[in-house]
């Protein structure tokens, strides 16, 4: 008994290790003023690694989740005769809560287990130690313009996502379904506020976007650096990442929409 | 060579979600890109307002001419103070005007409609319309119902 | 042993421990100006942890670390920076980055540390692949390298800015007779050629002997033997003897501490 309280409390101790750790990183990685000399070409090449290769499966995703939504909502809708609604309500379940976590999971997945797969690697066949050796700073010629892209792709890709949602909707309701195409506009036009919906959604995005990333990246760097260390690493960053944005959009929702 | 797509992509990833705010301002959620001129206050009090929220609408034929800005009580007559925003392009509001707490669509949200009267004089900022009358709560309707069954 | 010769290194009574683990103990070494040096000792001693200290890269708990006179544990960040120029490194793994092409992982060093002209970049990013006799392969990915190549241009890439002191971590690990050959030869030919100093790191007896002018051998976190390759293999110490000849058994037993062998036995049949 006395054995597994004293476990729970050195792991309690370590994961509060960790969370130290990850904070000195983030701090030296962004803390710093970048030369954009170097900096400018390091993003770009990130940006597309994280965010151009992730397009695919945001936009697929998007499409079916947006069709999905419509669909059902005409079922349930059709049956009070307000299946005109079903435009709103796509709309406000893909801008408030839908494209943030759906994008944010589906990105933790694919670009956050990359970074942290590609970083681990690097550590592991001592490219970092290297790099440090040559006398760059690895967390500022590697992690930083990996944050940086995370946080910039997410909130663009959330918003790819809520448009190509709200296309796969019109596809399904006005198209196939047959719902008149000017109310399914007009009743979403009125129902969702751009202030208090659409940029809502996007500042949740970018929250998102700074977890994520930043959970991945440290993974990456924390990681033992043998094999099993970097699969064990990319499973904590999906894990942890997924966790994180789920408490944080009932947060974030609760202070947005409740009234906290 | 393998750089300047890179760079192409990024830049047209990045357009691209630029593209998907303007759609997600425009066609989602009609932002009106015309100025937002401040509307006109008015007030109006009810003995119920049903399930009315902020920023449900206020309309006159059915045409929204503004929005609910504020519910509160008012302490003296005990009875709800609705606050609304008229947009200043519909300044024919009479001073003896009419609002109603209605409802839209079967489970449809509550909006109040405004029917002009015929005075000459029209309503400015402050003012309160006069004659109210509350929504429809079903609990009164079905004991009204039951009083009139009764005294048959 | 003093020999005339001035020391670049010179590490006094330093000790550093991993946790609770003592890796070193108030160990000191001296390290010759250009020769080769050999540091050699069995695995797990901390071999590369020794390198990673002379570069600055970890602070030893105490003593001192001097290179060139400075004390590396107390430089500032843009001292260090400049220290790092004057030392090349040579990883187990080549440990060269993957998302560069040969030309640009060798003209790294040179675009960090100079502001030198593309054109003189890329001359001088031909001549070091040239000593490594790997100009042709200038423009592939280390992907596409073989594990002796690539070691290969990583030993270009360290001698880019040509350092006054060059460290190999375990350099014939692991490697086929020929690649071995190929590596012998350019260690020395690139210490005679560039008169800089380097420090070998391995735990192979034969080629570190062929090549090594000073040899010290460190367990248990000190120095337990000195000298030059004559010297070591005269040594009648059993420890210095169990390693330098290869024995299985001696003072690094064979046997992992184990219970009594006939009572294990008899213990798995049931009573």
């Amino acid at each position: 008994m006395i054995d597994q309280l004293q476990a729970l409390g050195f792991t309690g101790m370590n994961k509060l290790a960790a969370l130290g750790r990850s904070l000195i990183m983030l701090f030296h990685s962004i803390c710093a003023v970048p030369n954009p000399r170097v900096g400018i070409p390091l993003l770009v090449k990130q940006l597309h690694f994280v965010g151009v290769l992730s397009l695919i499966i945001i936009v697929v995703s998007g499409l079916f989740i947006g069709m999905v939504l419509s669909l059902q909502g005409y079922t349930i809708l059709v049956d009070y005769g307000s299946e005109q609604a079903v435009g709103q309500m796509v709309a406000l379940s893909l801008v408030r809560e839908l494209s943030p976590v759906v994008a944010g999971l589906l990105f933790a997945g694919r670009a956050g287990s990359a970074l942290t797969a590609e970083i681990g690697l690097m550590k592991a066949t001592e490219q970092l130690s290297s790099m440090e050796m040559i006398g760059v700073d690895p967390l500022r010629r590697i992690v930083a313009p990996r944050f940086w892209a995370g946080f910039i792709s997410l909130p663009l890709l959330t918003m790819i996502f809520s448009v190509v949602g709200v296309w796969g909707a019109l596809l399904v309701g006005v198209d196939w379904l047959g719902i008149y195409e000017g109310s399914f506009w007009a009743n979403m036009q009125a129902a969702v506020d751009f202030r208090t919906d659409v940029l809502n959604g996007i500042i949740k995005a970018i929250v998102f976007g700074f977890i994520v990333t930043w959970i991945a990246v440290f993974q990456g760097y924390d990681c033992i650096p043998t094999s099993e260390g970097i699969s064990q690493a990319t499973t904590k960053t999906v894990v942890y990442s997924s966790l994180a944005i789920l408490g944080m959009d009932f947060l974030l929702t609760a202070l947005m929409f409740g009234d906290l | 060579m393998r750089m300047r797509t890179i760079e192409l992509g990024v830049g047209a990833f990045i357009l691209a979600g630029f593209l998907a705010l303007m759609v997600l301002m425009i066609n989602v959620s009609g932002l009106s890109l015309s100025s937002n001129d401040e509307g006109y206050k008015i007030y109006a009090r009810f003995e119920n307002i049903g399930g009315l929220t902020v920023r449900s609408k206020v309309t006159i034929s059915g045409v929204a001419v503004g929005k609910v800005t504020d519910i509160s009580i008012d302490p003296d007559a005990i009875k709800a103070l609705v606050e609304m925003e008229i947009e200043p392009k519909y300044d024919y509001l009479t001073l003896d005007s009419s609002a109603s707490i209605l409802t839209a669509g079967l489970l449809g949200e509550k909006y109040i409609g405004i029917t002009v009267g015929a005075d000459e004089e029209m309503m400015a900022e402050g003012d309160e319309i006069e004659d109210t009358q509350s929504a429809l709560v079903l609990e009164e309707l079905i004991g009204k119902f039951l009083f009139n069954k009764v005294s048959e | 042993m003093d020999s005339l010769d001035d020391y670049i290194i010179e590490i006094k009574g330093m000790s550093f421990s991993r946790g609770d683990r003592p890796i070193f103990d108030d160990i000191s070494l001296r390290i010759p100006k250009g020769k080769i040096t050999a540091i050699m000792g069995p695995s797990g001693t901390g071999k590369t942890t020794l390198l990673k200290l002379i570069g600055g890269q970890i602070r030893p708990d105490s003593g001192c670390i001097q290179v060139e006179g400075l004390d590396i544990p107390r430089l500032s960040r843009s001292e260090l920076f400049e220290v790092r120029a004057r030392m090349g490194m040579l990883f187990q793994s080549g440990a060269l980055f993957s998302d560069l092409s040969v030309f640009e992982n060798v003209a790294f060093p040179l675009r960090v540390h100079t502001q030198l002209p593309e054109d003189m970049v890329r001359d001088l990013v031909f001549m070091k692949l040239q000593s490594v006799g790997l100009r042709g392969a200038v423009d592939l990915m280390p992907s596409e390298l073989s594990g002796g190549m690539a070691r290969r241009v990583a030993l270009a890439r360290a001698i880019a800015l040509d350092p006054d002191i060059l460290m190999y971590d375990e350099p014939f690990t692991g490697q086929d007779p020929i690649a071995m050959g190929v590596l012998v030869k350019l260690i020395k030919a690139l210490n005679k050629t560039l008169g800089h100093t380097s420090i070998v790191v391995s735990h192979d007896i034969q080629e570190t002997l062929s090549i090594a002018d000073y040899i010290y051998l460190v367990a248990d976190g000190h120095v337990v033997a000195q000298g030059t390759t004559q010297q070591l293999l005269g040594e009648t110490s059993p420890q210095v003897k169990q390693f330098m000849q290869g024995l299985p058994d001696g003072p690094v037993p064979f046997h992992f501490p184990a219970p009594d062998y006939l009572r294990d036995m008899l213990g798995g049949d049931g009573a």
